[in-house]
């Protein structure tokens, strides 16, 4: 982190994807080139356009990819939709890594894993989905639950056909909301295909995506016998400042921006319910 | 112990440096802490000022950085520091532990180095409150009202200022005051004095023991916060005249030469304040208002070692258009539900 945590530094956008109508993945490398900082996988940073805002968003590319660093961002604001009109060469401003990080080097090293994310929300579970990957021997069997509102809203669905579902050990279930033509593949929301897939309990879960499909899945889950101490998510809140200062992403006397992103949910649950 | 007559108030600020800030008479009939210079109608009798020097460390708003943009590059220019030193006359004992509070956020890790370099250049002459007034309620969190925590402390009696000095910026700045030795004695008698009117103040005995981090679901879960919020504008009021309030944003604006990112202060009282492109997780007034008083009486104690963000200055409880304040809020979640 640079000595005065609020002045960013100068990063580049080297390549623009489109993912879905709404979603597009930008490549971002400091000016030299290379990665701006290093960061842990569930980890953030603070985007900016000066004159247009600044915004912390989830840090899409896993810390094992050592050339660039990628953001999965979805176009529903001011900045956000800036961001969505820049074409490689712009700079924008960048500040981090912020926040904690999923354990995975700790509590999820060695475990069975289930991924369950819905719409936008697979954006930081990719990185430690990626991360996992290239650790692999580190980790047991991997279980993704993927769902979005039609085929053209999943996000990075070359990399979850082409590299994803080609790996040994790892089974992806993707799901949408409704029929469409030429799906030929699950449809339904996300908590029912949780059901459906009936998960056995001797695995740690990473959930994220909107609350209402957190809520219940979460219930799924706990049906199936799974604790909350099994469970992960990562928070989204306003923010301003990134490290715990600014004083509006607090839930209790945590802030998300600095004790969290990632929470375990049995740790959430001591937490006054705002959020 | 020294002393200094009154008389020769201005000629000891005058001796403090040229920087000297001091709670002085304005044309709005306020007392507001301001730049001393000749002519300047210093007010170390009024109890408090309108608002703490809290701007003189964490300022109302302030430029963080300059940026130029040109093509698809940006170029980024920090703020200068504050390079002065400078001296904050006359702080009375609860804006002095607001300053304390305000180092635990801004001086905690990662440092905010705008804050801390307005800290670093700046001494501290305390004043001991001769007159506590009704709305004061500082000694319910361990305050001394005659005891400020400052480099150097005055006590007015009988129109001498008593000196003590406490630190080695202290030392440095009252080797410019022409003083004259003085009984330690007297400063006793005052202090025992002070202690008694302040005892004697309506909300001298308030009971806080409640408001602890093992509480803070059953608080925060608590039916009362309807009612108690009820009348509440979302002025934010409170939150401007607070010493501890220490919420901002940060913003840009284009000045047609550039961009300036500032910071400025917020509030957590209005409604944009934790609004994000989807939703906000405190939707109505009565989620702000408890936000504001669970912070400073739980969520804030919990995160440092017990220690409150309210100093009990009062000037919430003088300034709210609603007459709401925290005292209310103390004495409502004060007792057992």
């Amino acid at each position: 982190m640079n000595k005065e945590p609020l002045v960013p530094m100068l990063g580049v956008v080297t390549d623009v994807r489109i993912d879905t109508p709404d979603v597009k993945t930008f490549r971002v490398n400091a000016l030299g080139g290379g990665k701006c900082f290093e960061h842990k996988p569930g980890q953030c940073a603070m985007l900016s356009i000066p004159g247009v805002g600044e915004a912390m968003f989830s840090i899409t590319s896993s810390p094992t990819n050592k050339e660039f660093m990628e953001f999965s961002i979805k176009k529903c604001g001011c900045l956000t939709s800036w961001l969505h009109q820049m074409e490689p060469g712009q700079q924008i401003t960048i500040r981090g890594p912020y926040g904690n990080n999923f354990p995975v080097e700790t509590e999820l090293k060695g475990q069975n894993l289930l991924f369950i994310a819905g719409g936008i929300g697979l954006a930081p579970l990719r990185s430690v989905i990626n991360y996992c990957r290239a650790n692999r021997e580190n980790y047991g069997e991997i279980d993704i639950v993927y769902g979005s509102r039609s085929m053209d809203d999943l996000v990075d669905y070359k990399e979850i056909v082409s590299e994803w579902m080609e790996d040994k050990g790892i089974r992806v279930h993707l799901t949408i909301d409704r029929a469409q033509d030429g799906w030929d593949g699950h449809v339904g929301f996300v908590p029912a295909y949780v059901k459906e897939l009936d998960f056995k309990p001797d695995c740690k879960v990473l959930i994220c995506g909107p609350p209402i499909m957190i809520k219940f899945t979460l219930v799924e889950l706990e049906k199936m016998g799974f604790s909350r101490t099994q469970i992960f998510t990562t928070m989204e809140m306003r923010m301003k400042c990134g490290i715990g200062k600014c004083g509006r992403c607090n839930i209790g006397n945590k802030y998300v921006c600095k004790d969290g992103p990632v929470f375990r949910f049995d740790e959430l649950g001591e937490l006054p319910d705002e959020y | 112990m020294k002393k200094f007559s009154a008389e020769k108030l201005n000629a000891i600020i005058a001796a403090s440096g040229n920087a000297v800030y001091v709670p002085a008479d304005v044309d709005t009939g306020l007392v507001e802490y301001k730049r001393y210079e000749e002519g300047t109608s210093v007010n170390l009798d009024a109890c408090k000022a309108s608002k703490s020097p809290k701007d003189l460390l964490f300022p109302q708003w302030e430029n963080l950085m300059h940026f130029r943009m040109e093509g698809k590059t940006i170029e980024i220019t920090e703020q200068a520091r504050q390079e002065e030193d400078y001296v904050m006359f006359g702080v009375k004992a609860c804006d002095i532990r607001a300053i304390e509070v305000l180092d635990k956020v801004f001086l905690a890790d990662p440092v905010d180095t705008y804050y801390a370099a307005r800290r670093n250049h700046g001494t501290i002459v305390g004043l001991a409150c001769a007159e506590p007034e009704q709305s004061c309620f500082c000694m319910n969190f361990g305050i001394d009202p005659a005891q400020p925590a400052a480099d150097v402390v005055l006590w007015k009696v009988d129109g001498e200022y008593y000196v003590e000095t406490y630190s080695e910026k202290g030392e440095a700045l009252t080797a410019n005051w022409e003083l004259e030795d003085a009984d330690a004695a007297v400063v006793e008698t005052a202090k025992k004095e002070i202690a008694e009117k302040a005892a004697a103040l309506p909300f001298a005995n308030l009971n806080i023991s409640r408001f602890k981090g093992e509480n803070m679901n059953e608080l925060f879960e608590s039916k009362k916060w309807k009612k108690l919020s009820a009348a509440c504008l979302g002025c934010g009021s409170c939150t401007f005249v607070c010493p501890t309030c220490q919420c901002y944003d940060i913003r840009d604006y284009n000045t047609g030469h550039g961009i300036e990112r500032y910071r400025c202060w917020d509030s957590c009282m209005y409604h944009d304040f934790t609004l994000m492109a989807a939703e906000t997780p405190r939707p109505t007034q009565v989620e702000r208002y408890r936000q504001r008083f669970m912070h400073k009486l739980v969520y804030f104690p919990a995160n440092n070692d017990g220690m409150y963000s309210c100093v009990g200055c009062g000037r919430c409880v003088e300034k709210c258009p609603m007459n709401l304040n925290i005292v209310k809020v103390i004495k409502a979640l004060g007792e057992e539900e």
